[in-house]
Order: structure tokens, then sequence, then C-alpha cells
């Protein structure tokens, strides 16, 4: 074949795909470029100038403003909710509509990781996530609670302190490791007490495949330096009741831990009643701990059920779901209020029956870990 | 070039030579976003433009670049660069200028670099020798068909999600057999207009 032809198709190609990443790169320069743009929060109460043209999420991020995500802005998680009153067309993204009530939409409530930061904007934040503070901790400790769940004890950095109330989340982020070049971040509960502020403990159930599980159960190491943003969430004790019904499985007994130091710590009254759903005993956990605290204090009873005990595990307490449990134990939903967490099916489950039994969304309070 | 008329193109794209009903091209997104009638409107309106800009600028390339370079050979490399790229900058145009529409048809952008009416215009447009002109409006009329074509299904599809399917067929079959149908019925245009 002449040389010629080769040259030809060739250059062709590579002049053609040149003209075209320059027309592209042009085009991102001079479309997506919106210069300075104001944003105003709160009627005047922060005001900041910022580079236009990311999300609205990461731009405030980049301002320490930290909006709850527990996503990382991939838009399935709806946490990232914030009103914009100016500065964005009203009209919801097609991924936004599955997390915005109609409420919600006439208040010109958006999530934060779909909006673009385009122009100048008014926002409203809510006061409280203002106190939202970025740490870099010191990992400390890492226990293997059960074959799929490490807990992770973390120290923060020395005069540094966190308030959080119990049953509160933190943003954790992991690192490139291994073949993952991404950073992301996720939703943890915080299982340790409320009354210790320069430490925090988090309980990492491996997900197959998970990047951020993944990251903590294969490459943090003791010594290392560990980012983490918070405390979020409206999962926090309520207390207007005589009995609390906490309900968990999995790692949603990170949240429950602390919320039942909350109650004997402060001599609250409330009696509790804690249901830990598991398959087999060696997903069980944290087992003499509850125990003993069972012992000291009456009003706290421990109810761990396995869905399928294996016949080595001679198990002789309560057998099938906690879904069984809860049908046979709970009369009704007079003086209770209900704190669930753990995986969306488990969940609804156990949402479906407490509604059957008088329960109501004002004293149904739960986190799921999706 | 054939001397067939630009208007006799149009309406024969739009309803002879439908892109979906008589060529099945383009069929994955017609089958996966036709639930709902609001947001095939929207991928119908997101591909007829493009359709008709990216044939026009393929022709343009096509005689002006291709041709003189004696490089056919790569002329479906060149081609689908072109519609990546211009679905890119059409993307960032609308995100800053129609941030509304933008908002409408979110990802179904993107996804119409891949397609495949779009190659298939294109390459039509070759094989037929089309001018300038006749390419634009072959574009249009295209899109124009493709769109009707996506509605018509969704319609059909909203008015099923009332009625009682055999479990076996809801879903992907039986938008496969209105499909069907609805190519059998436009056979019933086939004389009025010909341009192939
Ligand atoms: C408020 C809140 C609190 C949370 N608290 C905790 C906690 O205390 N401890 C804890 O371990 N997790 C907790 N989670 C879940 C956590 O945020 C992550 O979703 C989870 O750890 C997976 O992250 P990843 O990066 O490893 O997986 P990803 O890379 O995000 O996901 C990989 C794949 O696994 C799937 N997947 C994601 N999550 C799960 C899951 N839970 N089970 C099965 N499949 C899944 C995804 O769909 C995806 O296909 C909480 C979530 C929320 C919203
Ligand atoms: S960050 Fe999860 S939905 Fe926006």
């Amino acid at each position: 074949m002449d040389f010629s032809v080769i040259l030809r198709a060739v250059g062709s190609l590579a002049v053609i795909s040149g003209v075209l990443s320059v027309m592209i790169s042009i085009s991102e320069k001079v479309l997506n470029n919106y210069g300075i743009c104001e944003i105003d929060i709160n009627n005047g109460a922060r005001l900041l100038k910022v580079e236009g043209g990311s999300t609205l999420l990461n731009t405030l991020a980049g301002e320490k403003i930290f909006i709850p995500s527990a996503c990382g802005g991939k838009a399935t998680c709806g946490l990232c909710k914030v009103k914009v009153l100016e500065g964005t067309p009203s009209g919801l993204l097609p991924t936004e509509e599955p997390y915005i009530n109609q409420e919600e939409r006439k208040q010109n409530v958006r999530l934060s990781c779909q909006v673009k930061v385009k122009g100048n904007m008014k926002l409203e934040i809510e006061e409280e996530l203002f106190n939202i503070k970025e740490f870099i901790c010191d990992v400390e400790d890492i226990t293997d609670m059960t074959y799929d769940i490490k807990r992770v004890r973390l120290k923060l950095a020395p005069g540094e302190t966190i308030n959080f109330k119990a049953g509160q989340f933190m943003q954790f982020y992991s690192k490139p490791y291994g073949k993952v070049k991404e950073v992301v971040f996720r939703a943890y509960s915080i299982s340790s007490k409320s009354s210790e502020h320069d430490h925090i403990e988090l309980l990492f159930r491996l997900v197959p495949g998970g990047i951020c599980t993944g990251y903590v159960h294969q490459a943090l190491k003791v010594g290392d330096k560990a980012r983490m943003s918070g405390p979020y969430g409206d999962f926090y004790l309520r207390g207007n009741c005589e009995e609390l019904i906490m309900i968990a499985g999995g790692s949603g007994l990170a949240p429950i831990r602390s919320l039942v130091y909350e109650v004997i710590e402060n001599n609250l009254p409330h009696k509790m009643r804690f249901f830990f759903g598991a398959n087999t005993l060696k997903d069980l956990y944290y087992m003499e701990e509850f125990a003993q605290i069972q012992k000291d204090y009456p009003q706290f009873t421990f109810i761990p059920c396995l869905a399928f005990p294996e016949a080595e595990d001679e198990w002789t307490g309560v057998t099938g779901f906690v879904t069984v449990a809860l049908e046979q134990q709970i009369q009704n939903g007079e003086g209770k209020e209900a704190y669930l967490c753990g995986s969306p099916g488990m969940l609804d489950a156990c949402i479906k029956i407490l509604k059957d039994k008088g329960f109501t969304d004002q004293t149904i309070f739960y986190d799921k870990f999706s | 070039m054939p001397q067939i008329s630009p208007i006799v193109i149009f309406f024969a794209s739009i309803i002879t030579s439908n892109m979906i009903l008589s060529n099945f091209l383009g069929m994955c997104s017609y089958l996966s976003i036709s639930s709902e009638y609001k947001t095939a409107t929207g991928l119908g309106m997101a591909v007829t433009l493009v359709l008709t800009l990216t044939t026009f600028i393929n022709w343009a390339i096509y005689h002006f670049v291709i041709v003189p370079l004696e490089i056919q050979y790569l002329s479906y490399i060149i081609y689908i660069m072109v519609i990546a790229a211009f679905v890119q900058i059409l993307e960032m145009a609308m995100d800053r200028y129609t941030p509304d529409l933008y908002a409408k048809l979110g990802i179904f952008l993107p996804l119409i670099t891949v397609n495949c009416a779009i190659l298939g215009v294109t390459l039509f447009m070759v094989i037929r020798q089309y001018g300038a002109l006749q390419s634009l409006v072959y574009g249009l009329g295209s899109g124009l068909g493709w769109w009707l074509a996506i509605n018509m299904l969704a319609a059909i599809r909203e008015k099923l999600k009332k009625a009682k399917l055999p479990p076996g067929i809801s879903g992907p079959a039986i938008s496969f057999i209105i499909t069907g149908i609805m190519a059998m019925a436009f056979i019933g245009f086939s004389g009025i207009f010909t341009i192939q």
C-alpha cells in the first residue's frame, strides 16, 4: 500500500478529531464560564463570591458549608435539599423528581447536587447546617466485629470537639486505593456515645464491590488520617413517650447503640426494647455489652432475632425475622416511639407492621441505609 | 444527484420511510423511553434537533472533506465523531441558553449520541446522494418521523397501563407488538411518496 494513503488517513483523522476537540473545549470555555457568582444565604446572613459552573453542593462545600449527602451527588439519597429562591430555572430535573414532593415544589426546594451555579443565587439553608464542620481524624483502632463489619475508632485533632445528637451520621470520605481512582463520600451513623466529644466510632459493613466500604475494609490502617464532615440528620431521640421501640439490622445497630447510651447516661425514664435482626449467630455483635446493659438497667430489654440459625449455633432466642417478633411482642403504639435503622427492605416491612399496630408518621423515626 | 423535490423527501421521511416504522432504526431508546408521553416528547424533540443538524454537518463534511481526500473508508468513524462532538456542544449550549428545556431532557440528551437512527440517516443521505437542501430536509423529516412514532407508542402505552395484559407479554414484548402493528398500518401509506 502506498505510504501516502496511510499518512492521509491518519492525518485526516487526527486533524478532524483535533478540530472537534478544539471546538468542544472552546464551547466549554465560552458556554460553561459563568464568571464570579454571588450567593446570598438566608437573606444576607452569609454572602459568598464563588466561581460558577459546578454544582451547588460542591460549590458550597468549597466554602465550608456542608449540605447533607449520603450518595455523594448521584441523586439517589435525596438528602441534599436546599431552598433556591432565585437563580435557577424553576423546573425540576428528572433526576430530582422522585425526591421532591408537592409541598416542597411550591417552596422551591431543590437537590443541591443537581442544581448548577450559573449566576447570582438566593438560598435558604437551615441554620443548623452552619454548625457542620469538616474533621481530619486519626484512625486509632480498627476492630472486626463480625466477618463483614468493622468498627473504626477515630480521634479528633487535638483541641477539636464534636457535638452531635445520638442517632446522627457523619459523611466519611474514601481515598483512592487499588484500582479505584475516585474519592467518594458516604453516610455512616455514629455508634459511640454522644457524651464523648473527642472521639467517634463508626461501623462499616462491607458491601461487595462497594467503593467506600471496600476502602475501609481493604486499605484503611491504624494511624491513617481520615476525613469526614458532620454531624447530619434528623434521626435522634424525641422522647415524648414512655417506651422506645428500637429496631435494627446489620450495621443499623450503630445509631441505636448511641441512642441507648444517651438514655441511660442522662437518667431518662424511658423503657427501651431493642429488636436486633440477623441471619445467623455469626452476624451478631456487641452481644455481651447489650446483655450487660440489660443487667444493669432493668428499663432496657435486648431482643436479638435470628432468621436462619444454624444447628451449631444452638440458638435459644427468638427465631424468625424481626417482623415476627414485633408482631408477637408489641401490642399497640400507645405511649411508644419507634426508632429504626437498617436496609430499606427490612425497614419497610417493620414500618408496615408498626403502622398496623397504631404507630404514626409522628412516632416512627428511621434512617434507611440505602 | 437525484431530482427528488425536498417536499417529497420531507413527507416521505416522516410517513413512508419512517426511521422506526419502516427502517427499525433507533429502537432501543424508542422502546425504553416511551413509557411516559411527556418524556417521549422531550426525547423526540432532542432527536429531531440533533438529526437535522448532524445530517447537514455530515453532508458538508462528506462533500468537502471525505470526498476530496478520498477517505470514504473512514467515513463511519468520522460521522460518529461528529455526532458525539455535536451532541456535547449542543448539551452545553442548551444548559446555558435554554435551561428549562435542558432540565426537561436531562440524561436523554447524551443518550442521543448512541441512537443508531442518527447514523442511519447520515448513511442513507450519502448513499442516496442528496444535495444540501435535500439532506437538511431529510434530516428534519426523519427526526419528526421518529418523534411521531415514539409519541404514538408512548400514548398507547399510557393507555395500556390501565389495561389487563396477560403476564407474559407486558413490558417490552407488548411494545414490540404495538410497534409491529403500527408499522403494518403505515404500510397503508406506501405508494403516496417514494424516495428509495
Ligand atoms: C443515613 C445513613 C446512614 C448510614 N449508616 C451506615 C452505617 O452506620 N454503617 C454502614 O455500613 N452503612 C451505613 N450506611 C450506608 C452507607 O452510606 C453506604 O451506602 C454503604 O456503606 C455502601 O457504600 P459503598 O461506597 O461501599 O458502596 P457503593 O460503591 O456506593 O455501592 C456499590 C454497590 O452496592 C450497592 N449497595 C449500596 N449500599 C448497599 C447496601 N447497604 N446493601 C447492599 N448493597 C448496597 C449499590 O447499589 C451499588 O450497586 C448509611 C446510609 C445512610 C443513608
Ligand atoms: S447528594 Fe444524594 S441526592 Fe443529592
